[in-house]
């Protein structure tokens, strides 16, 4: 058949061509050089601009990454061991590490606790931000607040075990009134644990070293550790009041609305720091005479109070975007308020919401910085204060800061990282 | 919910107190009541609190020390201030050098953000990566830690102004002004100021004028092109724009520029207008900061214009400068604007920091020195707070307004 | 009132009593701690070294009262106190005493209701500039930019000086001492002001020191002292002779060395005698122990000795007493007699 094919059809061919190479600017890195960063004259220009930058940042902070001084008691040493060398004083990172990371007073034989809750936290969080894995987890998270607790802090186990327990009472007796309706069912609650905690402070008061850790005062947490905590703690503190804000903001009660609307606009409207110069310079007024918080305490509240009108701006936008029909079908179910929040509404936009929350996690994590300009002593405080201060290191100024920005960098861009990761998740979910 | 027959108060047509919590009707009304009263109760008790502390340290509420003497000066301030003038006074200058770097900063950091967030959409592959180096470096590292180090990269990148300093004819300078005008230093920009003499007004008239009559003429154009398909050259508008005030101040000469004096002062750059380290700091801080939230949004705002809507644009046959101008922006300048407002009132909200670096605004006077000096700290700080949330609240009512009319146009 | 419900949660943090106004000296015995509130880092004067340990002059009044009251110097807990928090601080109970390089004003002591206890340093504001801008005088300073820290009388003594002179300045108002520092190696601003004690302090930590000079010019009176509040006035006659009972051991040589000593049995000085408890009833007379004032000088040394260990010629801030000498030898420090 090919014959008489080849032999009428002269002019086809009856072999392939042998396969050859590409031209060299259609191949490879040349192609791809072309095509990326020399495609056309501005793009040119462009690339060599960007060149120019890059060179420009480089050749000033790789010289000085890596002549670094790591080891020297002062900023007068490094200048010696440099000898007018361009290099970091990277030395003042070594000397001062403990008080960049866990503040000056927490005593240093005890380091391995706040560590260990760092550690822990992570596999609390993991349940939580993984739905993968295996739901029993949870039960890990739970406990964290309680452990995180007496580690940080220190002191009898009672007290974290105490509050445990008033919770898992307060839980137990909710199960148990809730079909009296919800609000009887948080009543009940709400009075059995203060039972439980009532009980349980004056054993606590009796038990006072058993399982004991050497108690440490809120006031002695100081560096990273103390932003992570305030991270940590306000950001956990603040969903729950988010939630109720956005539900209170969202509600047909005109009353309980306007009280909502009004707290979140005021509280979204003032910078942090205002509101932490009251937690710091105010709010003591404002307190019954004689009762005196410490200053974390009060910055813990204030923080939780900004970070709760921003979560629940988020969470309202979730109550939004869910379609009235889901509304509707609790209504035509005949659940009432409380169980069509509880089951059908909340569990959705929540959902909904978790990249908005987690934005404002990591801004409030940043924000806490702020706490530097009340004279408590974060990372930034520290810096600023008792290290910058101190007739050892006056000078070091770019290796202190670099490394604060090294800690929250990896911080804030691993949650965002994750956050986007979710969000990609949840949009292939929904489709 | 209302045109549910009740059977529960149809019969008896009583009224159960236990209605009040299991009756939809009046649950509301119960919770609302109890809101309420828990309210009051906690405002009254912090009020006496309030009362009663003071009482025990004998101190006041009093906004008396607003008209006492501040006793301080001020760096930077664009209405008169010496230290004589009153707390209130140095109040006011504050809440004004804010307005200042807020605005400066929203304009800034508007062209940074577009632009980062233009580029960071680029198909050249190493500007858009080092844009994503930007975003990612500003939007997760604390701001006040970029003001610090800005602050810091200021202050130790400019000359000392004393390189510029003749000292009478003394000694040789070993800079020059640049075009005996200009002069970047490490306290701050200096530049010449204008000096409005008599007759100013009609350059301003003239200048208004030029406006006007360059606006007419691009009317003009429009009309013309859409009456009879011809073109006319955009260039006469700026003609327009700039020749009559320019003839006025040439045949005038009401305006004149007072140039930065090197040889009078021994320490500084005296006369001509400066603009101070620590705004340009904070300015320069606040803008790129702001830039990298604002790069996001523009970012997300152009992917939200689907693909769908270029091709048909180009499928008209429209330049790809009129794709991007009247098919692309409009549409997602509606995604974009609403997180850009918001992105302004945090700026504005950020520059409540400038104290770091030395820059005197409302935080820095008033709730700074101000309340240092008298100790007026409940007094000082509601007034502080008052001022953000009047910010605040106007610029969130702008954008409900915004919000508003671009809901219209949805439909 | 709501001390159950807080409990589970909050006990190790929250609600140490402390009432504000009445008898201080019951509340510290009480909790067995001085609350203090310092600066948050002024070398010399209190800042926490390398270990963490609060050390400097002010940090000592502290330690010195805290021995007096419950008889161990350690017995303190530093609160850290910007200037805008310290006198909230106090007035709201927070802390029992501030020792924070405070300079004791009419207003201060009339307005904001605080009772100065002494004068532990009598300090005044200077300049310092670089030695390469050929100044000599204050009053050369005319168009100069000057940084200064806020939060301190600082800025107003500045506004007052070039007012009176009839000069002009550019003012660069700086947060922290660190960073105003930095602001002028840089060359940002011509000259610092602060207390002449901490221009000396900083000249000391500079690259060169011999390249920048103090001006002869002290503008400004500022004794420095501990406060207390307002209405209590046995918590404030405890202070003022705590810190009378450190002035006085120098005058008359007692010294950490040699208290235990003196104190255990009357000596051949009655003055002494009574001060340290061997002879008549002071102690009680003020509501503490016979062994306060012992107590008190042997926590860190006398005046002199707290002088030398902490900003005195020695150190690296190297102070000379100056104003702060003994009144014999032509200073202001002049304790009342002990009687």
């Amino acid at each position: 058949m090919s014959d008489t094919h080849a032999q009428s059809v002269a002019y086809v061919r009856d072999t392939f061509i042998a396969e050859q190479a590409p031209p060299t600017r259609e191949a490879g890195a040349v192609k791809w050089l072309r095509e990326n960063l020399f495609s056309s004259i501005p793009y040119t220009i462009l690339t060599l601009l960007a060149l120019f930058v890059i060179w420009q940042l480089l050749s000033g902070f790789l010289p000085w990454l890596f002549g670094g001084v790591w080891t020297a008691d002062s900023i007068r040493g490094c200048r010696e061991v440099l000898d007018g060398a361009r290099g970091g004083c990277f030395a003042v990172l070594t000397e001062r590490w403990n008080q960049l990371l866990f503040g000056f007073s927490y005593p240093s034989s005890q380091y391995w606790r706040p560590t260990l809750a760092l550690v822990l936290l992570f596999v609390a969080v993991a349940p939580v931000l993984f739905p993968d894995l295996p739901r029993k987890l949870l039960i890990v998270t739970l406990l964290y607040p309680f452990t995180a607790y007496w580690l940080i802090w220190g002191g009898t186990i009672l007290v974290p075990l105490v509050a445990l327990l008033g919770v898992v009472v307060g839980y137990v007796a909710f199960t148990y009134a809730e079909r009296r309706g919800f609000a009887i069912g948080l009543l009940a609650a709400v009075a059995a644990a203060a039972v439980v905690w009532w009980m349980g402070g004056l054993a606590a008061e009796n038990g006072q070293f058993l399982l004991r850790l050497t108690p440490v005062q809120s006031r002695d947490m100081g560096g990273f550790m103390l932003n992570m905590i305030l991270g940590t703690v306000c950001v956990s503190l603040s969903l729950p009041f988010g939630i109720l804000l956005a539900l209170g903001r969202q509600s047909k009660l005109p009353i309980i609305k306007i009280l909502c609307v009004a707290f979140i606009e005021f509280v979204r409207g003032v910078p942090l720091i205002t509101l932490l110069f009251v937690a710091n310079v105010v709010l003591a007024y404002f307190l019954p005479p004689g009762t005196n918080f410490d200053l974390i305490l009060r910055v813990i509240i204030m923080i939780t109070m900004f970070a709760s009108a921003y979560i629940a701006e988020v969470i309202r936008g979730g109550l939004a975007a869910l379609p009235r029909g889901q509304y509707e079908a609790a209504d035509s179910l005949g659940l009432d308020y409380a169980q069509a929040m509880r089951l059908i509404i909340l569990p959705q936009a929540l959902k909904i919401s978790i990249p908005g929350i987690v934005n404002v996690a990591v801004g409030l994590f940043k924000d806490t910085t702020l706490v530097s300009i009340i004279s408590m002593f974060d990372v930034v405080g520290m810096i600023r204060g008792p290290i910058l201060a101190s007739t050892d290191w006056n000078g070091v100024y770019w290796e202190l800061y670099g490394f604060a920005a090294l800690l929250f960098f990896v911080t804030c861009y691993g949650i965002s990282q994750y956050s986007q990761w979710l969000e990609r998740k949840l949009a292939t979910d929904n489709r | 919910m209302t045109s549910v027959p009740d059977s529960q108060s149809d019969g008896s047509g009583g009224f159960r107190p236990s209605m009040l919590l299991n009756d939809t009707r009046y649950r509301g009304l119960t919770f609302q009541f109890v809101a309420l009263v828990l309210i009051i109760f906690l405002v009254g008790w912090l009020g006496m609190n309030l009362v009663s502390n003071l009482a025990a340290a004998g101190l006041n509420i009093s906004y008396d020390f607003l008209d006492e003497p501040a006793g301080y000066d001020i760096n930077q301030a664009l209405i008169d201030y010496s230290s004589r003038s009153t707390h209130l006074r140095a109040a006011l200058v504050g809440v004004i050098n804010t307005l200042l770097v807020a605005v400066l900063g929203c304009i800034t950091a508007t062209i940074i953000g577009v632009t980062a967030g233009v580029l960071r959409l680029s198909k050249n592959w190493l500007v858009a990566r080092l844009m994503s180096v930007y975003v990612e470096a500003f939007r997760n590292v604390p701001v006040l830690i970029w003001i610090l180090a800005i602050g810091t990269v200021v202050t130790v990148s400019g000359a000392n102004p004393r390189e510029f300093l003749t000292r009478g004819g003394a000694v040789e300078p070993n800079s020059e002004l640049i075009l005996g005008a200009f002069a970047l230093t490490n306290r701050g920009f200096y530049a010449p100021s204008v000096l409005l003499g008599p007759g100013w007004i009609a350059v301003l008239a003239a200048l208004v004028g030029g406006i006007v009559g360059a606006l007419l003429w691009r009317r003009h154009v429009r009309q013309t092109l859409f009456k009879h398909g011809k073109l006319l050259p955009g260039w006469p508008a700026w003609a327009i724009l700039v020749l009559p005030a320019l003839v006025v101040q040439l045949v005038l000469t009401p305006v004149s520029l007072s140039m930065p004096d090197v040889a009078s002062n021994n320490f500084n750059i005296q006369g001509g207008t400066l603009i101070g380290k620590p705004l340009i700091a904070l300015w320069l801080a606040l803008s790129v900061y702001t830039g990298a939230f604002i790069a996001e949004n523009v970012r997300a705002g152009i992917l939200s214009v689907s693909r769908g809507q270029t091709e048909a644009a180009a499928a008209l046959g429209l330049r790809p400068r009129r794709i991007m101008n009247l098919v692309v922006l409009p549409q997602a300048l509606r995604v974009i604007i609403p997180p850009l407002i918001s992105q302004y009132l945090n700026l504005t909200k950020n520059s409540s920091l400038a104290i770091a670096v030395g820059y005197a605004d409302i935080t820095a006077t008033l709730g700074g020195i101000t309340l240092n000096q008298t100790g007026r700290a409940i007094e000082s700080v509601l007034l502080l707070m008052l001022f953000y949330l009047v910010i605040s609240l106007s610029i969130s009512a702008v954008m409900n307004v915004y919000n508003a009319s671009v809901a219209l146009k949805e439909r | 009132m709501h001390r159950s419900t807080f409990y589970g949660v909050l006990a190790a943090t929250a609600l140490t009593a402390g009432a504000a106004g009445a008898a201080t000296v019951d509340d510290v015995k009480e909790r067995g701690k001085l609350n203090c509130g310092v600066s948050t880092g002024l070398t010399g004067f209190s800042a926490p070294n390398a270990s963490g340990d609060w050390e400097g002059f002010d940090v000592a009044v502290c330690r010195a009262v805290a021995a007096a009251v419950l008889g161990d110097p350690n017995a303190v807990e530093f609160v850290p106190t910007t200037g805008k928090t310290r006198f909230t601080s106090l007035s709201s109970g927070e802390i029992d005493m501030l020792a924070r390089n405070t300079t004791w004003t009419f207003s201060r002591d009339n307005d904001l209701k605080f009772e100065f206890a002494g004068v532990n340093y009598y300090d005044g504001q200077g300049f310092m500039v670089p030695t390469g801008l050929g100044v000599t005088s204050a009053k050369d300073l005319d168009g100069a930019t000057v940084c200064v820290q806020t939060g301190t009388t600082t800025e107003l003594n500045l506004a007052d000086f070039f007012r009176k002179n009839n000069i002009s300045y550019e003012p660069v108002p700086i947060e922290t001492n660190a960073e105003a520092l930095q602001q002028y190696t840089a060359g940002a601003c011509d000259a610092y002001t602060t207390d002449a004690s901490g221009l000396a302090a900083n000249r000391a930590t500079l690259e060169n020191p011999s390249e920048h000079v103090i001006l002869p010019e002290i503008i400004s009176k500022e004794p420095l002292g501990p406060l207390v509040r307002h209405g209590d006035n046995e918590w404030g006659d405890i202070v003022r002779w705590t810190l009378n009972a450190l002035i006085a051991a120098e005058e008359y040589g007692v010294t950490s060395a040699n208290v235990a000593d003196m104190a255990s049995a009357p000596g051949d000085s009655p003055e002494i005698n009574r001060m340290l408890g061997t002879e008549g009833n002071l102690g009680e007379m003020i509501g503490l122990d016979a062994d306060w004032a012992a107590n008190a000088i042997a926590a860190g040394g006398n005046y002199g000795e707290l002088f030398a260990k902490n900003i005195g010629e020695d150190t690296p801030i190297g102070l000379s007493r100056g104003l702060n000498a003994q009144w014999t030898e032509g200073g202001l420090l002049y304790s009342p007699p002990f009687r």
